[in-house]
Formats: structure tokens, C-alpha cells, sequence
């Protein structure tokens, strides 16, 4: 047998072990690739080919969801596959020093494989590490607190081909950092305590009955513990907390009263994705506290009348995915998950897990659900909304960990008790990533109502030229801002709090996040697309010193644009760096006003650089001089 | 009668299950779009066809018309937005409509010419993308692309094919075709293809019909575009 053909068979031998396991289903094609790839290194040509014949899918398919995803490589990329965390807190505490030393120390450059094909180094979005940077991801496993010491034994490691698997194990442990825990992150939880006073407040007679049909069939009205359950939600004003603020109460009442169709049943998803730089609070929670999230979970799916469950954990917390699997297969056991749960006939509902792939557009909650379906994670067309055709169609829920964290809570405690946390309009505790310049980086958890100045204090922050709260698509303010709080009545957060001091430049933080929004869209719709790549040109021409006034205008307008015309949030809040820190920082920017009148971005000089590196020239006559376009 | 909506201060009657930009085209007003098309699914990705709904603005072409919504789509505002959308769609391509087959056929050259468009504004990205000309009968020219999926729908939902699908992502999101050397020759299309007909710019071209109809004497060279597609057509 020829070499090629020996390759292509073991190729499909273990394609098709991953395919047997997602019983050929399409809509797990997210998962496979990554099953695939965890095995392969890569997403071969052959491998494509034996998904199609197996999956009876068209290649455009497979090969048009592979190549969304930033962690799915349809061209090898090495070994080792190492990723910088890109946020503007790694890069400040030094990341891009440590990737050029590891460049450096192996031989290649950044976002290229090495010659010998054993390794390559890039950057990723934020990884949520931010209050343990610098950090990186090798094949997805997340390394934090990165040094030149760390660097040069990685460097080794990768060099004598060690397996990762035998690394040693203290490069991995990530650390909660909980500073400030309150009624979640301090909660005396009993697994199950939440469901069975769930059912308890269901009225004595007939509660069996009831119960079975409104799990099933999800009645709208007069039934039971779902409904009692329902009432309490809503009594404890319970708005989500993955940015946007929706009353989980009337989410929840939608999916319930939305019809089902034969066949159909109701989806719970938790979205786990925390793609927002500078967040990292769901991660936390995931890992001191997955029951409650769970239960949080399972509450509503008894509420809405859901027999089948979600969470959706972003790609860069893959090395959660056991323990997590570990907790489930727990509840499981214990009959708190699966068929009949405490007893309650028909009580019918299980949780699976998917990750995901490198995508923040895929925290957008109709993307996710594409995601989910195994497809591209592109928002959908809205209305219908998901409550009522969500996941293949059918009426989902989706909510942040944390919502579903304190539902829990409130099942277990009553909305009353809830309600009285916090203030009049933002009801419970809010956990807050912290990061940035503080002495005490980490996980803050507050009732809502805390002002940023009392944050400051309490992470030990000196000096704070600036906060951005909720992370790029949230808001920057200054320190005449610092009295107000933190609520949707004020400042709404889905988490991030990332502090600057008077050291850091203002520009190049709003430039981080421009990269960041242009990296990331999903480049479905023309506005944002192509919108928050002209901005990123527009800040990288400022960071050049080839910026005019004319150009603020520019941008002002291209905010409008996005704004308006964009597909979903992530176009309609790309500006939103830029707008804040000039209304604030000005003279940051006017620093780089170098040209009064318009100036092109093009510099003849730099455009010849090419021809001077492959003529391996760079005296004076390899240089132009211009009048105008910046430094020379 | 009852089923209506006002488009700039216009009655417009619509069947139930409508959406704005198809009512409007039965009544034979005109809307700038470019990724819809009447006998295909709406995409809603080009959003030419924005309009604004009691002070909210939308995409036309997937936005379901109801009784008593106040749309409006002709103010100089949209209008200028919708430019600045067509200017997008010039500088990220690579399109020189002089030497172009399309010229005068294409939509957004029509529609750029419509909304009054005097220059790309933006910085040219001048992407690279090299043309597919594989295929015995017809020509892709990627330059060209600007990602409406049309081509993806025609051949999946008409000609039962799937010969073309977006991949990649963000500002490098592309078109590829169904096989394994990435080449059309290789794929089951064919002439007769619906997805060979729906291109609105001159990517999928048939070969050696080149300039068969003088330019100037084109589709859109005769009437301006709001003419042309308004008729419901
Ligand atoms: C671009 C984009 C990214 C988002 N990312 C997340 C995310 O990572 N996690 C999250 O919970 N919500 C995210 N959201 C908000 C979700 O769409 C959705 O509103 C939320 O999951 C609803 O849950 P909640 O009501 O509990 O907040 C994102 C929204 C947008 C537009
Ligand atoms: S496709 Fe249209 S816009 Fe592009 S070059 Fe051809 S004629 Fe011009
Ligand atoms: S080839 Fe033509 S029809 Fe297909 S996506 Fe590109 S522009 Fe649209
Ligand atoms: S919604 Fe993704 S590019 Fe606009
Ligand atoms: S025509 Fe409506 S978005 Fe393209």
C-alpha cells in the first residue's frame, strides 16, 4: 500500500471514531472538528473527505464551518500550537515581549509555522486569564502567568518534542482569585436543595399530575411548581447578566407559552462562551460553583418545561470540560439529571456540553445557537426571536452562567429574599472581573449598587486614569465618573472591569479593542465587515502619526454607520473604545495629530520595505524621503 | 385595505407574511438591495435595503410588513449610509468596471450609480484573489465577490448542488466551491446551473460571450436601476 493511502486509512479510522461517538449527526459538526483536530493536530484533507462520505454532507459544509472557526486549521499548524492572549492586560503586562523571546528562542515568526512543522506561535483574542497574565494556549491548554523563565522552558519543552501531557503540571493550574464572595460565590449549597424547594412550593394536591404535563408540555398558566417557580423568578426582578439586561422572568414565560410543534421539545442553553476581553467571572463560577449553575439549569428547565440542556463553554476552557463532564456524570448518579429527577414524574432533563471553537461573535445568542447547530456562527435574521425558534427550531432559552447561578438561588430562597439585594432596579450581586493595574486582581463579588470608586479601593488600584467596564463593548470611563455605580440603572456590566493608571496610553488600549472587534466579526453583514476594518486602519494611521482632524470626522462617521446598519451588537458597539477615549482622552490622541490637513495612509517608503528585505537592502538609496506620511 | 404601511408617506397594501421590501416592489417601488432576490430565501447580509421603522432602522428584505409601521426609505440620511455601504463593498473587492464583462449589467454598479456614489472614499484594500477559470464554460473572478450568497442559495435550494458556500471568517470571509482541489472544473456545475444566472456582479461569467452586447447598450445602461427592478422583476 502506498504511503498516502496507509495515511488516508488511518486517517479515517479515526474520523470515524470521533463520528460514531457524535452518532453521525451534522448538527455536532462543530464538535467532531474538534475532535478531529485534538487527534490530528489539524483538519487534513482526508479527514474532510471521510466526513463527507460518512456524514453525507457536501465538502462546501464542512470545509465552510471549519474555516470560521480561529482554533479549526485546515492547513497544518505544528505540534505545538501556541496562542498569546492578546488582551490588552497581557500586553501590558508584557506579552509581546515573551512571544518575540519565544520567536526568537525557536526560530520562527510570529503566526508561521516552523520549518521542521513542530510548532507555531500567534495570538488569540483574550483567553480570561486577564487577572493571571500574561497568558497563553498550547493546543488549548491554558498556561498563566508567563515569564522570561517560563518562555525559555517552554522553548526547551518544544524542542526536545516532550508531550504535553508530560509538562509539568503546575504550568497549568489557574487560580480562582475569589477576593470578595458573596450570597453565589459564598453560597452553602446542597445539590438538589434548589429543585426540591422548587417543588415544594407547588400546591399539595395533584402536584404529580401537574408537574408531568407542564414539564412536557410546558402549559402556560395555572400549574403547579413550574409556575410557582416561574412567579418567584419574577418576583426577584432577575435580569440577565450576560450584558444586555433581559428580565429572565418574562424570557423564561415566552419559551414556555411558545408552542410546540410535534416532535419539539424545549432548550435550556447556558452560554458559557465569555468572549468579552477582560471577563472571567464565568469561568470562576464554573469552577467553585458548577452545581448551582447546573441546578440553575435544571430550576429552569422545570419552570419553562425543557427536557434538554446546553451549556455552550468557549474553546479556550477546554481543560474544563472533564471536571465539568465529572460534575454532570455526579448528578446524574444522583438522580438530580436524567429521567424523573427527584422523583417528579416526567421530570425529564440532561445537559451536554459543546465547545466551542474561537469565535466571540458565538456568545451572540442566535449565533451560538447556529454554533450549536453545527454550523457558522453568524447572527440570525430576528425576529423570531429564540424563545420561540431557537436550537433546530424549537423554543430555547439561552442565558449567561451567572443568571442561571442566581436562579438557583432564588429557587432555593425565594424571589422576596433576592429582591431586597442590591437596588431598586437591579436586584442581587453582580461578580465583577477585576484586572488591570491593582495590586489585588481577581473576582469581586458586590450587590449591585457599588461604585467604581469603592472597587478601586478594594483591589488596591493607585493612580486610575481609567476603568473600562463590561469590557470593549461596554463603556471607559474617568476618574470624575467614579462615583457611579455599578447597576442597569447606571453602568450595566456583563463583568469586565479593567483598570488603567496614569502610565498607560489610552490610544493604544482603544486601538487593542478596534483589533479585537475587527478580528472578530463574523463578517456576515457589509457595515461590519468591512466597517471595523477601516477603523482599524484609521487607528493603526493614527498610531502612525499620519492622523488629521479629518479623520475623527471618519470615524465618527463609520460609529454611525455601524450603528445603524450593522447585523448585531458586536458592529454596533466596535466604535465604542474609540468614542469613549476620545470624548475623555483627547489629548491622546491629539498627541498623534501630527497633520493638520488630511494626510494619506499610504507612505511610499514603508510600501517598498518589501523589496528592501528581499534585496536585503536598507542603506540610504533603499529609502525614499516624503513630504508628508509620518516618520520616516 | 386593512393590510398597510406607509413607505415614505405612501400607502402600501401587503399580504400577511410580507416582507417590506417585497410589498414595496409589488407596488413598484424601489428599494436598493443587492443580496435579494425575489425567487430565493432573504439573506439580510448586503443591508442596502435598510430602512428606517419608527425611528428604528432595518433590514427591508427580512423585516415582515405590519399594519400602521411608518417606514422610511428615501431621506437623504439612509441614502447616505446606503452609499457608504456601496463604497464598502468597491474598496474591498478589486473591481475596474471598465475592463469589467459585468459593466453595465451589474447591479452594484447600478446601484452605487443610483445612489449617486462619486468615488470609493475608503482606502483600497486590494485584496488577493486569484480568479478560478478551471471550468470549461464558465469563469469566477473572486475579485468581484461581494459575499451576497446568492450563488450558495441558488445552488443549494434550486439546483440541488451545494456547489458554492462562504468559508473563512470576519474581512476574510470568501467563497469557496464544492471540491477537494478548490477548483470549479472539478464540481458537478453546469451552465445550465440557476446558481450560473444570480450573480449580481461579475464573479460567475460565461466564457467566450464576452462582450456580446455592447457596453452601453446594457441592461442598466438603458434604464437606471430603481427602474429596472422596481417592476417587482
Ligand atoms: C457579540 C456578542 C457577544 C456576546 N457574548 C456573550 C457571552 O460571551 N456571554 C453571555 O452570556 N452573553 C453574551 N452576549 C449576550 C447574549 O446575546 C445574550 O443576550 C445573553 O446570553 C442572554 O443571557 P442573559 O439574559 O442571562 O444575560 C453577547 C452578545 C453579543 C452581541
Ligand atoms: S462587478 Fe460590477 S462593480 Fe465590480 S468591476 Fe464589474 S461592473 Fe464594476
Ligand atoms: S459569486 Fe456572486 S452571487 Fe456568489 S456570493 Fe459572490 S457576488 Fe454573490
Ligand atoms: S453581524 Fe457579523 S459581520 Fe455584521
Ligand atoms: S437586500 Fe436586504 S440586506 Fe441585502
Amino acid at each position: 500500500m502506498a504511503l498516502n493511502e496507509m495515511h488516508a486509512e488511518a486517517v479515517a479510522g479515526i474520523v470515524d471514531r470521533v463520528l460514531v461517538r457524535y452518532r453521525r449527526d451534522p448538527s455536532c459538526m462543530v464538535q467532531m472538528l474538534r475532535e478531529v483536530q485534538e487527534a490530528l493536530d489539524w483538519i487534513p484533507p482526508e479527514a474532510i473527505d471521510r466526513m463527507q462520505a460518512s456524514l453525507a454532507v457536501p465538502r462546501t459544509k464542512i470545509e465552510g464551518v471549519a474555516g470560521f472557526y480561529a482554533f479549526f486549521y485546515l492547513q497544518p499548524r505544528g505540534r505545538y500550537r501556541i496562542l498569546f492572549s492578546d488582551n490588552v492586560t497581557d500586553r501590558m503586562l508584557g506579552s509581546e515581549a515573551l512571544l518575540q523571546q519565544l520567536c526568537s528562542n525557536l526560530w520562527i515568526e510570529p503566526g508561521k509555522v516552523s520549518e521542521d512543522g513542530l510548532v507555531s506561535v500567534d495570538r488569540t483574542s483574550c483567553t480570561g486569564l486577564c487577572d493571571q497574565g500574561p497568558a497563553m494556549l498550547v493546543n488549548n491548554r491554558a498556561i498563566s502567568r508567563l515569564t522570561a523563565t517560563r518562555i525559555d522552558e517552554i522553548a526547551e519543552l518544544v524542542r526536545s518534542k516532550v508531550p504535553l501531557a508530560e509538562w509539568p503540571a503546575d504550568f497549568f493550574a489557574i487560580d480562582d482569585n475569589i477576593r470578595r464572595a458573596d450570597i453565589l460565590l459564598d453560597a452553602e449549597f446542597a445539590p438538589g436543595a434548589a429543585l426540591a424547594a422548587a417543588r415544594a412550593r407547588a400546591p399539595d394536591e395533584g402536584i404529580a399530575a401537574s408537574n408531568m404535563r407542564s414539564w412536557r408540555e410546558g402549559l402556560p398558566s395555572g400549574i403547579g411548581g413550574p409556575i410557582a417557580t416561574l412567579d418567584e423568578i419574577k418576583r426577584a426582578n432577575l435580569r440577565g447578566r450576560g450584558g444586555a439586561g433581559f428580565s429572565t422572568g418574562l424570557k423564561w414565560e415566552s419559551c414556555r407559552n411558545a408552542p410546540l410543534k410535534a416532535g419539539q421539545q424545549r432548550i435550556v442553553v447556558c452560554n458559557a462562551d465569555e468572549g468579552e476581553p477582560g471577563t472571567f467571572k464565568d469561568r470562576v463560577l464554573l469552577t467553585s460553583k458548577p452545581d448551582l449553575v447546573f441546578e440553575g439549569m435544571t430550576v429552569a428547565a422545570y419552570a419553562v418545561g425543557a427536557t434538554r440542556g446546553f451549556v455552550y463553554l468557549r474553546g479556550e476552557y477546554r481543560y474544563l470540560l472533564e471536571p465539568l463532564n465529572a460534575v454532570l456524570a455526579k448528578r446524574r448518579a444522583d438522580n438530580l439529571l436524567g429521567r424523573d429527577i427527584l422523583g417528579i414524574p416526567g421530570a425529564d432533563f440532561d445537559i451536554e456540553i459543546h465547545l466551542g471553537a474561537g469565535a466571540y461573535v458565538c456568545g451572540e445568542e442566535s449565533a451560538l445557537i447556529e454554533s450549536l447547530e453545527g454550523k457558522r456562527g453568524t447572527p440570525r435574521n430576528r425576529p423570531p426571536f429564540p424563545v420561540t425558534n431557537g436550537y433546530l427550531d424549537q423554543p430555547t432559552i439561552v442565558n449567561n452562567v451567572e443568571t442561571f447561578a442566581a436562579a438557583a438561588l432564588i429557587a432555593l430562597n425565594g424571589g422576596d429574599w433576592y429582591a431586597a439585594i442590591g437596588t431598586k432596579h437591579s436586584a442581587g450581586t453582580k461578580i465583577l472581573s477585576v484586572s488591570g493595574d491593582c495590586e489585588r486582581p481577581g473576582i469581586y463579588e458586590y450587590p449591585f449598587g457599588v461604585s467604581v470608586r469603592q472597587v478601586l479601593a478594594d483591589c488596591g488600584a493607585g493612580d486610575t486614569q481609567a476603568v473600562q467596564v463590561s469590557g470593549p463593548s461596554g463603556i471607559c470611563i474617568a476618574p470624575a465618573e467614579f462615583d457611579r455605580i455599578i447597576g442597569f440603572e447606571d453602568i450595566p456590566t456583563a463583568g469586565a472591569f479593567t483598570i488603567f493608571d496614569n502610565t498607560r496610553d489610552m490610544f493604544e488600549v482603544a486601538r487593542n479593542y478596534v483589533h479585537f472587534f475587527q478580528h472578530e466579526s463574523c463578517g456576515f453583514c457589509t457595515p461590519c465587515r468591512v466597517g471595523t476594518s477601516l477603523l482599524m486602519n484609521l487607528m493603526d494611521k493614527l498610531a502612525r502619526g499620519c492622523g488629521s482632524p479629518y479623520d475623527f470626522a471618519e470615524i465618527e462617521k463609520l460609529n454611525q454607520l455601524l450603528q445603524s446598519m450593522s447585523h448585531c451588537g458586536l458592529g454596533h458597539t466596535a466604535c465604542n473604545p474609540v468614542l469613549d477615549t476620545i470624548a475623555r482622552f483627547r489629548p491622546a490622541y491629539e498627541k498623534r495629530l501630527t497633520q493638520k490637513d488630511f494626510t494619506p495612509a499610504f507612505n511610499l517608503d514603508d510600501a517598498l520595505s518589501q523589496a528592501r528585505q528581499m534585496t536585503g537592502r536598507d542603506d540610504t538609496h533603499a529609502h525614499l524621503s516624503t513630504t508628508h506620511g509620518g516618520q520616516a | 385595505m386593512s393590510h398597510t404601511f406607509t413607505l415614505d408617506g405612501k400607502t402600501i397594501p401587503f399580504e400577511p407574511g410580507e416582507t417590506i421590501l417585497q410589498a414595496a416592489g409589488r407596488a413598484g417601488v424601489y428599494i436598493p438591495h443587492l443580496c435579494y432576490h425575489p425567487e430565493f430565501k432573504p439573506h439580510g447580509s448586503c443591508k442596502l435595503c435598510t430602512v428606517k421603522i419608527n425611528g428604528r432602522q432595518t433590514a427591508s428584505c427580512t423585516m415582515r410588513a405590519m399594519v400602521g409601521m411608518v417606514v422610511e426609505s428615501e431621506t437623504e440620511e439612509i441614502n447616505a449610509e446606503r452609499r457608504a455601504l456601496t463604497q464598502m463593498l468597491f474598496v474591498e473587492g478589486n473591481h475596474f468596471c471598465p475592463s469589467c464583462e459585468k459593466s453595465g449589467n451589474c447591479q452594484l454598479q447600478a446601484t452605487a450609480y443610483h445612489l449617486g456614489m462619486m468615488s470609493p472614499h475608503y482606502d483600497h484594500f486590494y485584496p488577493n484573489r486569484p480568479v478560478d477559470a478551471s471550468h470549461p464554460d464558465v469563469l469566477l473572478d473572486f475579485n468581484r465577490c461581494i459575499l451576497c450568497s446568492l450563488c450558495v442559495r441558488a445552488s443549494r435550494d434550486v439546483d440541488g448542488k451545494n456547489v458554492f458556500a462562504l468559508s473563512g471568517r470576519g474581512i476574510k470571509t470568501h467563497l469557496i466551491v464544492n471540491a477537494k482541489s478548490g477548483r470549479l472544473a472539478d464540481t458537478d456545475f453546469t451552465l445550465g446551473d440557476k446558481a450560473a444566472q444570480v450573480c449580481p456582479v461579475g464573479v460567475i461569467l460565461k466564457k467566450r460571450q464576452g462582450f456580446a452586447v455592447p457596453i452601453g447598450e446594457r441592461t442598466y445602461d438603458k434604464a437606471p436601476i430603481g427602474e429596472t427592478l422596481a417592476e417587482g422583476k
